[in-house]
C-alpha cells in the first residue's frame, strides 16, 4: 500500500509540473483516498462536517446504494478550500486515479481563478463544522424534532438567495458610514443614542436602503430572516447559517458546466503529457470518452463545457479571415483566450457568448417539449433559439425566479412573493407545498403571485387553507 | 499537495442521517396506514417479506419549473430533426420524465417508493389494535412436548445416569486428591443424573369463519376488500394466538366451504341468502370448533342486498352465533366511490344494528373505498368498552 501511495506521489508531482507549465496555478490541495462510504458521504453532504438533516441520510443512501448495485459510482470529489482537498476512491485503479487528479487540478484552478468564487469563504469545512456544532447544541436545547421541522422549511427555499448580496450590502453600508461620518465624530454607543430614531435615508431613496428593507427583494431567505415577525434568535441564526453556506455553493451552481468542461479539458491535455504505457493508455482513452460523451437525450455538462473550450482555444488559435478583419484577431491566441473566458464567465454568459451555430450543429442541440400530453418532440433546431432556451433553463442556475414583493401585505404583515415569469411555469402542487413552509417561517398568511395560462394567479396560505384567484 | 490514507473508520455520519431519513419513512407510513393497509403489492405480496409502496409526503418541495410545460434542451445523434418524437410520456424508466432534465432539474415521479418490510408494518398496524373478548380458552399442548431433560443433579434413577458428566466428575476428583488426571475407582460422589422438567405448554386457539358473499353484485373491487381485510386479520390473529384456523365459507343462496384459493377468486352469480352461511359456520363449529377450546371469530362481507325473506332467518341465526363466539363482525362494502350511499331495500348492516340481541360482541362496518380497510380493522380489533 505504502508503495502504492508512492507512486501515486511520484505521478502527481508530474501532473502538478505539467499543469503549471501550462499555465494553470492551483491552490495547494491535498489529495485523500478513501473509501467508498466516506466518498458517499462527502459527496452527498457537499462539504464534509456539515449539519445534520434527513435529506443528506437520503441522498447517502441513494448514493450508496447505486454504488453497491454497480449503477454508478463517483470517481473524485473536490473541495474548494485553500488548501484544497480531492478525494480519490481507494478502489480506483492507478490510471483513474491520474485522471482524477489531473481532473482535479482543473478544478481547483478554475475556483480560483474564476471570478464567481472571488468572494468565496476558502475555509468554509470549518465554518460548516461551527455550524453543524451550533445545530446540534439548538436540537439539543429545543428538540431534534424541532429543528429538523424547521429546517424542513428553510431549506424549501434555500436556492432562494442573491448570489450578488455582498455588492449591494457593501453599497448600503457605505452609504450608512459615509452619513454618519458627516454628521458628527463617531463614539462607541453612537447605537444606543440612534435607538428609536427613524433613519430618513431609507425613506427618500429606496434603492440605497439598507439590505433587508429595500423591495423587491431576491434573497428570500435574507428577507425572511430579517423581518419575520415570528422567528426567534435561534431560527434566525440557522437561516443565517443556511444563508452562509448557500453563498458558498451558489457559484458552483453558476458555474457547472464551465467547471467541469474546464476540467475535462485540462485532465485531458495533462494526460497527454505524460508518457502512459500503452495499456494505460487504452484504459484512459476508454474513461476520458466515457466522461465527455453525450448522453442521448440530455445534456452532459461534462462534454458541452469541454467542447466549447475546445472550441474557443481553436477559434482564437485559427481566426476564421472575418474574425481578422472585424475583431482583429492575429491567432495564435487560444490559451490566452480560454483562460480570460474561466476567469470572467459563468455559464449563462459561457452559453450565450460561445456556443456557436457550429458547434449546435457538431452537437446537435435540440429544444423538446412535451406534445399534447403524450410525446416529446423536438420542436426547434435553429440554432439562435436552441441557444437562448439553454441559457433560460440556466438562469437563476435553474430555478425559478422568485422575489419578495411586499412584507406587509393587505397592511398586514402578510408576505407576498412574486415570480418572475419568463416563459416556464411553475409546478403548483410543489408551489403550494413550499407556501406552507413559507408559512411556517413567516408566520402570517403567505401569497405567490405567477402565471398560469398566461393568466396571473396569485395563491394564498392562510396557515391552514389554499385559495387562489 | 500530498497525498494521504486515514482511518476513516469513525465516520458515520452518512449513516446516522440515513437513520434519520429512515424514520421519516416510519413515519410517513404511519401516516399513510389507510392507503398502505390496502395495497396491492402487500396483499398479493405472496410470501415476499419487503414489497415497495409509494409514499406521499417524502419529499424535497422546492419551487420549481413545471417539468411536462417546460421547454428542455437535448442532444442527439447527429441526424436529430424537427418533429422527432424522443419518448413517450409514462412509459417507466424512459425519457425526460424520469430525471434527465437540464441543469438538475428533477420532474417526474411525486411520489416515494419506500421499501418496507410487511412485518414492520404489521407491527405498526398492529399497534394499538386489541383482541376483544380474549378468552382464556386453552388446552394442553399434546403430551410428548412435555418433558424435556434440562437439568443435572447429583440423586436419580440409574437409567438416567449423565455417563459424560460421571467420567468428567471423577477425573476431576482424582485430580484433586491424587495430583493425576485420569479416570478410574469410580464412587458414588461422582455420579450424576439427568432429570426433566414437566413443561407445561398451554395452546391458544383461534378460529377464523371467513364468509363471503360470491352473488352477482359482488364484483371485483369488493373481493379485493374483503381479501385486504382477512389478509391482515389472519396475521393480527397469529400474533395472539399460537394455532389459527381459518375456514372459508362462499355463498350466494347456498353455501359451501372452499379453499382459500377459490374463496378470493371464484366468481359467480345469483342471489344472496345470508342465512345459509350462517347455518353452515354453525355446523361447522360444532363439528371442529369447540367452542369451550377455540376463541371463534365468524366475519362476513357482503354488499347487504339479502333475499327481503331470508332477513329472519339471518337475524336468528346471527344471534345464536354472537352467544357461541368472541367475536361476530359484519362488513358491508359499498361500490367503489360511492360514499354512503345506501340502498333501502335491505341492506343488512342497518337491520343488524337495530335487531341484534347482543350488540357487545358485533362489529358491523361500512366500506366505501380501498382507504376505508383501515378504519374497519380498528373498529373490529379496537377496544371495545365504550360501545
Amino acid at each position: 500500500m505504502d508503495r502504492e501511495i508512492k507512486e501515486l506521489e511520484k505521478a502527481l508531482e508530474q501532473i502538478w509540473d505539467i499543469a503549471l507549465k501550462f499555465g494553470l496555478d492551483p491552490f495547494p490541495t491535498r489529495f485523500e483516498i478513501v473509501p467508498a462510504t466516506v466518498m458517499y458521504e462527502v459527496g452527498s453532504y457537499a462539504l464534509p462536517g456539515r449539519y445534520s438533516h434527513w435529506t443528506f441520510g437520503k441522498a447517502y443512501h441513494r448514493m450508496k446504494m447505486m454504488y453497491d448495485f454497480g449503477l454508478s459510482k463517483i470517481y473524485e470529489v473536490v473541495i474548494n478550500t485553500n488548501p484544497s482537498y480531492g478525494f480519490l476512491l481507494e478502489t480506483n485503479s492507478p490510471l483513474q486515479n491520474k485522471l482524477v487528479m489531473a481532473h482535479v487540478l482543473g478544478h481547483v484552478d478554475f475556483f480560483k481563478h474564476n471570478a464567481y468564487f472571488s468572494r468565496t469563504n476558502r475555509r468554509m469545512v470549518d465554518s460548516v463544522s461551527t455550524h453543524a456544532g451550533r445545530m446540534a447544541e439548538y436540537e439539543f436545547r429545543y428538540g431534534r424534532k424541532t429543528v429538523e421541522e424547521f429546517l424542513d422549511a428553510v431549506l424549501s427555499i434555500e436556492e432562494h438567495i442573491d448570489p450578488n448580496f455582498f455588492i449591494k450590502h457593501e453599497r448600503a453600508r457605505g452609504r450608512e458610514d459615509k452619513d454618519r461620518q458627516a454628521s458628527k465624530k463617531e463614539g462607541r454607543y453612537d447605537d444606543l443614542w440612534l435607538m428609536g430614531e427613524k433613519e430618513d435615508v431609507a425613506v427618500d431613496d429606496k434603492s440605497e436602503a439598507p439590505r433587508g428593507e429595500r423591495l423587491p427583494e431576491k434573497d428570500i431567505l435574507y428577507y425572511v430572516m430579517r423581518n419575520s415577525p415570528k422567528l426567534g434568535d435561534w431560527q434566525r441564526d440557522v437561516i443565517a447559517m443556511i444563508h452562509e453556506e448557500m453563498e458558498y455553493f451558489v457559484p458552483q451552481m453558476q458555474t457547472k458546466t464551465m467547471n467541469e468542461g474546464w476540467a475535462s479539458f485540462w485532465h485531458a491535455r495533462i494526460m497527454r503529457e505524460l508518457d502512459l504505457p500503452d495499456p494505460e493508455l487504452i484504459e484512459f482513452a476508454d474513461l476520458h470518452s466515457g466522461v465527455v460523451s453525450p448522453h442521448k437525450g440530455q445534456l452532459n455538462p461534462y462534454y458541452l463545457g469541454y467542447k466549447i473550450f475546445e472550441d474557443i482555444e481553436r477559434r482564437w488559435d485559427n481566426p476564421t479571415e472575418e474574425d481578422r478583419r472585424k475583431f482583429e484577431r492575429g491567432g495564435g491566441q487560444g490559451r490566452e483566450k480560454i483562460f480570460e473566458v474561466r476567469e470572467l464567465e459563468n455559464d449563462v454568459s459561457f452559453l450565450r457568448n460561445y456556443l456557436t451555430e457550429d458547434l449546435c450543429e457538431e452537437l446537435d442541440l435540440y429544444v423538446f417539449e412535451l406534445v399534447d400530453e403524450e410525446e416529446w418532440k423536438v420542436t426547434e433546431k435553429r440554432w439562435e433559439r436552441v441557444r437562448d432556451q439553454l441559457v433560460a433553463n440556466m438562469t437563476n442556475f435553474g430555478f425559478p425566479y422568485i422575489m419578495v414583493a411586499d412584507g406587509d401585505y393587505n397592511g398586514n404583515r402578510e408576505l407576498y412573493l412574486k415570480h418572475a415569469y419568463e416563459g416556464s411555469e411553475l409546478d403548483n402542487g410543489y408551489a403550494r407545498k413550499v407556501l406552507e413552509y413559507v408559512y411556517v417561517l413567516w408566520g402570517r398568511p403567505v401569497h405567490l403571485e405567477t402565471i398560469v395560462d398566461d393568466e396571473t394567479v396569485v395563491m394564498h396560505y392562510d396557515g391552514e387553507d389554499h385559495n387562489e384567484d | 499537495m500530498s497525498i494521504q490514507r486515514n482511518d476513516w473508520s469513525l465516520q458515520r455520519k452518512g449513516i446516522i442521517d440515513q437513520e434519520r431519513h429512515k424514520e421519516r419513512v416510519k413515519d410517513a407510513i404511519r401516516k399513510n396506514l389507510g392507503s398502505i393497509v390496502s395495497n396491492e403489492a402487500i396483499i398479493l405480496s405472496d410470501g415476499k417479506r419487503t414489497v415497495k409502496v409509494p409514499i406521499r409526503s417524502l419529499d424535497e418541495y422546492k419551487f420549481r419549473f413545471d417539468h411536462h410545460k417546460r421547454k428542455h434542451v437535448g442532444q442527439g445523434d447527429g441526424k436529430t430533426k424537427v418533429g422527432d418524437v424522443i419518448a413517450r410520456e409514462n412509459q417507466p424508466g424512459q425519457g425526460p420524465g424520469k430525471g434527465n432534465g437540464p441543469a438538475g432539474q428533477e420532474g417526474g415521479a411525486e411520489y416515494y417508493e419506500a421499501e418496507v418490510n410487511i412485518d414492520e408494518i404489521a407491527a405498526l398496524i398492529f399497534e394499538d389494535l386489541h383482541l376483544p373478548f380474549l378468552e382464556e380458552k386453552a388446552k394442553q399442548a399434546v403430551p410428548d412436548k412435555t418433558t424435556r431433560f434440562n437439568e443435572i443433579r447429583r440423586t436419580g434413577v440409574m437409567a438416567n445416569l449423565a455417563k459424560r458428566r460421571m467420567i468428567l466428575e471423577n477425573i476431576r476428583r482424582n485430580a484433586r486428591e491424587s495430583r493425576r488426571a485420569r479416570f478410574g475407582a469410580v464412587k458414588k460422589e461422582d455420579l450424576r443424573f439427568r432429570t426433566w422438567e414437566e413443561d407445561q405448554r398451554f395452546e391458544s386457539n383461534a378460529a377464523v369463519i371467513a364468509m363471503m358473499d360470491v352473488s352477482g353484485s359482488m364484483g371485483e373491487f369488493k373481493k379485493y376488500i374483503a381479501r385486504s381485510f382477512y389478509f391482515w386479520m389472519v396475521r393480527f390473529l397469529r400474533t395472539k394466538y399460537d394455532n389459527v384456523e381459518i375456514v372459508f365459507i362462499s355463498h350466494h343462496t347456498e353455501a359451501r366451504e372452499v379453499t382459500e384459493e377459490q374463496f378470493f377468486t371464484q366468481g359467480e352469480s345469483g342471489g344472496t341468502v345470508v342465512s345459509s352461511a350462517y347455518q353452515l359456520a354453525l355446523n361447522l363449529i360444532k363439528e371442529r370448533f369447540n367452542p369451550p377450546d377455540w376463541n371463534i371469530y365468524p366475519f362476513h362481507f357482503s354488499d347487504g342486498d339479502n333475499y327481503y325473506s331470508d332477513n329472519e332467518e339471518a337475524m336468528r341465526l346471527a344471534d345464536e352465533l354472537i352467544t357461541t363466539c368472541n367475536l361476530f363482525g359484519y362488513g358491508e362494502i359499498g361500490e367503489e366511490g360511492t360514499s354512503s350511499y345506501r340502498r333501502s331495500s335491505g341492506a343488512l348492516l342497518s337491520i343488524f344494528k337495530d335487531r341484534l340481541k347482543r350488540k357487545d360482541r358485533f362489529v358491523g362496518v361500512r366500506i366505501d373505498d380501498k382507504e376505508d380497510v383501515y378504519p374497519a380493522l380498528r373498529q373490529f380489533f379496537g377496544k371495545k368498552e365504550e360501545m
